[in-house]
């Protein structure tokens, strides 16, 4: 197993350079220039100076490499120095790193910074939405074609169906404007402090609503799966071997099918927790949350590339990641599967 | 609703009766039973051609014209005139519901097209083809690696110009978001198909009309592909589905077909600062996508309970 992980993670390498080279060319292909929106009267040398000043010089291939250095080692070094506090060798620069052009900062530090407030947001929104989703997801699988189930089969298929933005509006407009119970935007500017109260209520009603409408979301996809996966073991043959050994159904139900039927679901819910960090596109437009979805909306429409292209690269990262996350725990969780 | 009762019943003893007589009955008429079986399914067949006729046939009927400006009436609520109210420029908001949804409806059957081609194309050669396994699984191992939407959004806004100069402004965006959403939703379609032919290549009727020298062309077409059908359909259900979402959020953010083209995501997002004037600004447009995901995803599920050989003719 632990051979196995090492070889996952070392084969992730070349894959996400292979992805870095295909976000690059993307945004390469793309029209615009920042030095385009430079006043005419400027002299050509100063434009060159310029445009080599954001690092945009150099033939497609050698801004790439620049890239790649600076993504898969300048960045990752920093990261340790600024942990640690020390410096290996030379210090990493700020000029080193990969600057955004309308903060004209290093980006990693902006997304670093935006991060708490998706998560803030994402977190229980997902932890929320496994807590309510398995218990529905067995007991309609188990109860196949009941009342319970046909409800709870038909809501989830709604909670599927409906974009979180519009029943994110739909929240805000009944207990935001009309009923006045919670914000309709997140307040960004809040500090939480764990031991204040009053700090903590401020934020569970800041996040109130984003995380109603996640959960729902979250709660009905994965409802769905569970039911699917239950119901596939609930005809297998260990079950009744279980039920003839003459355990209880509760015990058959909850040790011997729940086990069996959590593997796939627990992949769908790693895969779900990469999707954190790009999902919260749409929910952080909606609730004004300035988190890592909201940074890359105002990127796009800044055109600010260096920006776009770290974000992107590391929602990818975060994907490849659990992914590699969901195979071990399928590897671990199932004897059968073993992957050496 | 009595008629299909009865037709029903006369389908039964009909049945019943070619039983008897050991007569054939086709796939279709059995898949057709069973769907019928699936009341969501049913439910979401009603609901999305009552859709798709308001869209299409109502949107004509309908006494206003979608951009026709009426500043005298602007903001209103809804009343028997404008069943939507008015937005802040005195246009008929179910109008344009009406006419954005013609626009949502085509991107989603568009791109859900360009998707299943691409992904039929290359679960077929992946499967088929030994020698294309690795590095077609592997591609779409990295399409899955990518992150979609923040992808979607970044090549429509930076290939909005070279296309439209192509195409035309309101053609020129059609062909990108249906181009983009469908070269990024393959890789389902891709893995279904693909593990799908891995198991019939080695079927006897393959391997027997491998050696009567069937072409591989002639195999693929004529014993592979009528066999992933199934798979295939299912899977258009739910492309459709989720093609309609990804257009409705690229335009939501503002990314979309532009302000005199409205589609039912941008709907939403121009009356989200509306929303303490006229409500029914959100609640229309979103509702629109909802039912006609809700349905799509319903249609999808009675497919694929119909369409599965273990499933039918039981219950």
């Amino acid at each position: 197993m632990l051979r196995y992980t090492i070889r996952r993670f070392f084969f992730a390498i070349p894959l996400l350079i292979v992805i870095s080279l295909i976000l690059f060319t993307i945004t390469e292909l793309a029209p615009g220039d920042p030095a385009g929106a430079l006043q005419l009267t400027i002299p050509d040398e100063v434009r060159q100076a310029y445009r080599a000043s954001l690092g945009l010089d150099g033939p497609f291939i050698e801004r790439w490499l620049r890239w790649v250095r600076a993504i898969f080692w300048y960045e990752p070094q920093n990261a340790i120095e600024q942990i640690g506090n020390f410096c290996i060798g030379d210090c990493i620069q700020d000029s080193d790193r990969i600057i955004s052009f309308s903060s004209r900062s290093p980006a990693v530090d902006t997304i670093y910074d935006r991060l708490p407030k998706t998560l803030w947001v994402m977190t229980p929104s997902l932890i929320l939405g496994i807590l309510i989703a398995v218990p529905i997801g067995i007991y309609s699988a188990y109860r196949q074609y009941s009342a319970f189930d046909n409800v709870g089969s038909f809501v989830s298929l709604i909670g599927w169906s409906m974009p979180v933005y519009w029943s994110g509006l739909l929240l805000i407009f009944l207990f935001s404007v009309k009923l006045g119970w919670f914000p309709s935007r997140y307040d960004a500017t809040h500090e939480v402090s764990w031991t204040s109260l009053s700090s903590l209520g401020t934020q569970i009603r800041n996040i109130a609503l984003p995380v109603t409408v996640l959960t729902f979301f979250n709660a009905a996809a994965f409802s769905r799966f569970t039911r699917a996966s239950v119901l596939d073991n609930l005809s297998l043959d260990y079950v009744r071997t279980a039920r003839s050994k003459g355990l209880s159904e509760f015990l058959v139900v909850n040790r011997h099918v729940l086990r069996n039927s959590m593997l796939p679901v627990v992949t769908l819910i790693a895969l779900s927790a990469a999707g954190i960090f790009s999902g919260a596109i749409l929910t952080e437009t909606v609730f004004a949350i300035n988190g890592t979805g909201s940074l890359l909306v105002q990127a796009l429409f800044q055109a600010d590339f260096p920006m776009l292209l770290t974000l992107t690269f590391f929602f990818a990262v975060m994907r490849v990641l659990f992914n590699i996350i969901a195979d071990i725990l399928y590897g671990m969780l199932d004897p059968r599967i073993r992957y050496d | 609703m009595t008629d299909i009762a009865d037709s029903s019943t006369s389908v039964d003893t009909a049945a019943v009766a070619a039983d008897e007589l050991g007569e054939h009955r086709s796939l279709r008429t059995d898949v057709w039973r069973q769907f019928r079986k699936h009341k969501g399914a049913i439910f979401g067949l009603v609901v999305l051609t009552l859709i798709v006729l308001a869209v299409f046939v109502g949107s004509f009927i309908r006494p206003y014209d979608a951009t026709q400006l009426e500043p005298e009436v602007r903001n209103q609520g809804a009343s028997w005139a404008h069943p939507a109210g008015t937005d802040n420029l005195g246009r008929d908001v179910l109008a344009q519901a009406l006419q954005g949804g013609r626009i949502s409806l085509s991107v989603g059957f568009a791109a859900m097209i360009v998707g299943n081609l691409i992904g039929v194309f290359i679960g077929l050669f992946a499967g088929f083809v030994r020698r294309l396994d690795g590095p077609l699984m592997r591609l779409t191992d990295v399409f899955l690696a990518l992150p979609i939407l923040p992808l979607l959004l970044i090549s429509v806004l930076f290939f909005r110009e070279p296309v439209t100069d192509v195409f035309g402004e309101n053609l020129g965006i059609f062909v990108l978001v249906v181009l983009i959403i469908g070269a990024t939703s393959w890789m389902g379609t891709a893995r279904v198909v693909r593990s799908d032919v891995l198991g019939l290549r080695e079927e006897e009727f393959v391997i027997a009309a491998h050696s009567v020298g069937t072409r591989t062309g002639g195999i693929l077409s004529r014993h592979i592909l009528p066999n992933v059908m199934s798979s295939i359909i299912v899977a258009s259900a739910l492309g459709v589905a989720s093609a309609i979402l990804t257009e409705s959020a690229i335009s939501f953010l503002g990314l979309g077909f532009p302000q005199d083209l409205p589609t039912w995501g941008k709907l939403l997002s121009d009356g989200n600062d509306f929303m303490q004037i006229n409500i029914w600004r959100t609640i229309v447009p979103g509702a629109f996508i909802s039912l006609t995901v809700l349905s799509v995803n319903f249609i999808g599920d009675g497919l694929r309970d119909a369409l599965d050989p273990r499933l039918r003719g039981k219950a």
